[in-house]
């Protein structure tokens, strides 16, 4: 085991720990911190494949901006701890949530490991750079910030466009709520 | 280009600690005399002497230097770091001790993590390269300082929470609205600075620190290119670092202390520490990014030679560049009154963020302007 294996294993168990820990945990407060330790921790794994765009962005956007936000509500909230005693009453959504999850998981292994387990990579799947470049324009895959640029205003200006069009969506929900109940005062 | 140390991976593991430790010990020294400098200045501002009482028992006694070191108040941050340490450690028993204890650690270690990314000065080898004087100088640079600073403000949301205390809860909560509201006017802010260093036909420098500090060499600095840019970012700074004017989290006049009412002895102390590292990294990253770094002067090129003399020359400017800054800091304290927190978040979103946006828009065009021009068959 070399040095960079080592660093993995702690990080994995870091980002799957805290996100188990997160479920379990009493306190909303607790919770929320250990997510940003799992949302850390992907961070990190991000910079083990030396990705450090994706990894600054991940501490950035989630643990950065989301989970302030999200300590922020719990805090002014004051969401004590008997909230997480509550139980659960409806199962439904409890046995679709398993199912759902754990369909997620098989998936995930059945692609991601050969079928002799030999741990090689699966010989199925195509190289990423060929993945990249094998659309009509050819981008070179890379880790550097200005390949992720060049790909997101030329190959893939749709789904970008889309993104931003559904952002503005919820942002004009969110204008019309906080403006309703305003409106209904003032009346 | 360093062929003479032994390739043994514990030894330059070593060594990446050894420089880590000395650059922790630069920026918490320069932190402790920011301290003295804003005791200094306040009293200078205010007719007042300052401190000029403590000594090292023999100093004193040197003829000249030992009076003239008392006088300065050299030793006095060595002073109130040892009375920070001596305190009668006090926790109140209505606190939530496990994050009590965690908040200020939390205060202070995006503090520190942020100087790895900061370059301080050029290397100028024998073979005529050159290279930056950073600890890692990534291509990300700047996303990375405002990712981990961006951490910075659950020290202060969590001190202000687990002290179940109303002063110290609004404190928290004031500062964690106000640094979100900031960060957007501050990352704005950047957008155009990187869009203009790196317009078609300049060397593409990415989102890297010293790429902008090196394009400034025998150019024009970026403040005077981008004076709105660099207006929203130095205020901007003084709201992220929760200075005055924009102090609401310990504003004492409304908030007692505000987050840090309940703290007292050392993790006061850390919290104290924090914000000025916070204040020194600040206004390092200002003079990087809009005051040509280690560059000499707008428009000249640097007069120091290319080896080791021009390398320590060139870390001095950069040093003295933030010194002044620091005093800029110190400065706009004691001039100006507090803004009330309304006053804070209407500036943040309905002034500093339109003018943030409008101006990215302005020079989004100019580029595309100067990229037009640029293609065409003239």
């Amino acid at each position: 085991m070399n040095a960079v294996d080592l660093l993995f294993w702690i990080f994995a168990v870091l980002t799957v720990g805290g996100g188990i820990c997160m479920v379990f945990s009493k306190n909303p407060v607790t919770a929320a911190m250990f997510m940003i330790i799992s949302l850390v921790g992907v961070a990190a794994l991000f910079v083990l494949l030396d990705s450090f765009f994706l990894a600054v962005l991940q501490v950035l956007v989630y643990a950065g901006a989301v989970m302030v936000l999200f300590l922020f509500i719990i805090m002014l909230l004051d969401v004590g701890p008997d909230v997480a005693k509550q139980k659960i009453t409806n199962w439904r959504f409890g046995i679709l949530g398993i199912l759902l999850s754990s369909l997620l998981v098989v998936v995930l292994i059945s692609l991601g490991f050969p079928s002799d387990f030999s741990g090689a990579n699966n010989p199925s799947w195509p190289v990423l750079s060929d993945a990249i470049s094998s659309g009509s324009e050819s981008l070179l895959f890379s880790t550097k910030v200005s390949a992720f640029g060049y790909g997101l205003m030329t190959k893939y200006m749709l789904p970008i466009q889309i993104a931003g069009f559904m952002l503005l969506i919820s942002m004009v929900g969110v204008i019309i709520l906080s403006k309703k109940v305003a409106r209904g005062e003032d009346v | 280009m360093i062929d003479w140390l032994p390739d043994n991976i514990w030894f330059s593991v070593g060594l990446k600690v050894f420089f880590a430790l000395v650059m922790v010990g630069a920026v918490m020294t320069m932190a402790g005399y920011s301290v003295l400098a804003e005791r200094k200045v306040s009293a200078w501002m205010q007719g007042r002497v300052g401190p000029n009482r403590t000594v090292l028992p023999f100093i004193e006694y040197i003829p000249f230097f030992g009076p003239l070191l008392k006088k300065l108040g050299i030793f006095q941050p060595l002073a109130d770091g040892l009375k920070f340490l001596f305190k009668e450690e006090i926790v109140p028993g209505h606190v939530n001790k496990f994050y009590y204890y965690l908040a200020p650690l939390i205060a202070l270690v995006p503090a520190l993590t942020t100087m790895t990314v900061l370059p301080f000065g050029q290397l100028y080898w024998s073979d005529g390269s050159v290279s930056t004087l950073a600890l890692a100088d990534l291509e990300v640079g700047i996303l990375f300082v405002f990712a981990v600073s961006s951490l910075g403000v659950y020290g202060i949301a969590l001190a202000g929470w687990s002290s179940n205390n109303k002063y110290s809860f609004l404190g928290g909560i004031r500062s964690s609205a106000q640094m979100i509201s900031y960060e957007l006017a501050m990352g704005l802010s950047l957008l155009p600075v990187f869009l203009w260093v790196s317009v078609p036909g300049a060397q593409e420098s990415g989102l890297s620190i010293s790429g902008i500090a090196n394009s400034q060499e025998g150019a024009a600095w970026l403040f005077m290119v981008q004076p709105i840019s660099a207006l929203i970012f130095l205020i901007a700074l003084f709201a992220e670092t929760n200075r005055l004017p924009f102090d609401m989290p310990e504003s004492e006049t409304d908030l007692v202390g505000g987050f840090h009412t309940e703290y007292g002895s050392f993790k006061f102390g850390i919290f104290f520490v924090a914000e000025y590292a916070h204040i020194v990294i600040g206004s390092a990253l200002f003079v990087l990014l809009f005051l040509g770094g280690w560059h000499f002067l707008p428009f000249m090129q640097d007069p120091w030679p290319s080896n080791w003399v021009g390398s320590l020359l060139g870390v001095g400017w950069f040093l003295g560049k933030t010194f002044f800054l620091i005093f800029f800091f110190i400065w706009i304290r004691w001039t100006l009154p507090r803004f009330r927190y309304d006053q804070v978040m209407q500036l943040g979103w309905t002034k500093l963020l339109p003018l943030a946006l409008a101006n990215l828009i302005v020079y989004v065009l100019i580029v595309t302007l100067i990229d037009q021009t640029a293609s065409l068959p003239l």
